[in-house]
């Protein structure tokens, strides 16, 4: 792997992990549910694409079977969240 | 395993920066923004941008490496393209019902005064 590869493979990861620690800022501060329902949403996006530079960065492509993991698992988190905050009930 | 061209290493790079900075700008707008539907916009950013420029990242990659087309990882950015609208909807329609429940300033009030589950 050529080194400029190597670096900007560092650099996204860098870039990816300072988004998840200010969706963990938001998530912390709220200050409404919502907020933090949003923070989550983008957390676990920051998460799954730090999963996607990983399968770059190693070459493989079991990385990406973890992200779209991440993805369904989170959509179903979020949605359920939202679907709470609207009427106090997950399943009516 | 063959060796990866130059310049598909080159454009792999290029697409990785790009999507993980979109991320990140999109991390610092859910921070910084002012009100909740304002935060709402940001996040997007990762959630079009940076997952379809990884996705065809790994796409290029593995499909150098392989020496066949392997396009799996585009199935990401096509599901958070379904599945990203539900869950915006889902919870601003939420957020818009408690901002009014609450009497939050700068809420516009509902077009149905009186329907079910409108206040």
């Amino acid at each position: 792997m050529s080194t400029v590869l190597a670096w900007s493979l560092v650099f996204a990861q860098v870039c990816l992990v300072l988004a998840l620690l200010l969706a963990l800022v938001r998530l912390a501060r709220g200050p409404a549910a919502q907020d933090r329902v949003a923070a989550f949403d983008s957390f676990y996006t920051s998460a799954m694409l730090l999963m996607l530079v990983l399968g770059l960065s190693y070459r493989s492509s079991t990385y990406f079977e973890g992200a779209l993991l991440i993805a369904l698992f989170g959509f179903v988190g979020s949605t359920a969240m939202a679907k709470f905050l609207l009427r106090g009930e997950v399943i009516e | 395993m063959s060796a990866v061209p130059a310049w598909v290493e080159a454009v792999t790079a290029a697409l990785a920066v790009m999507g993980a900075l979109g991320a990140l700008i999109g991390a610092i707008g859910l921070l910084r923004l002012p009100t909740f539907f304002d935060r709402m916009h940001a996040p997007t950013l990762g959630s079009t941008g940076g997952a379809w420029l990884l996705a065809l990242a790994t796409a290029l990659q593995q499909s150098f490496l392989r020496e066949q087309l392997f396009v799996h990882a585009l199935l990401i950015p096509i599901f958070i393209s379904m599945t990203g609208p539900i869950t915006t909807i889902f919870l601003v329609r939420a957020a818009l019902f408690r901002s009014r429940r609450a009497r939050v300033p700068g809420v516009p009030p509902s077009l149905t005064p009186g329907a079910p589950g409108e206040v």
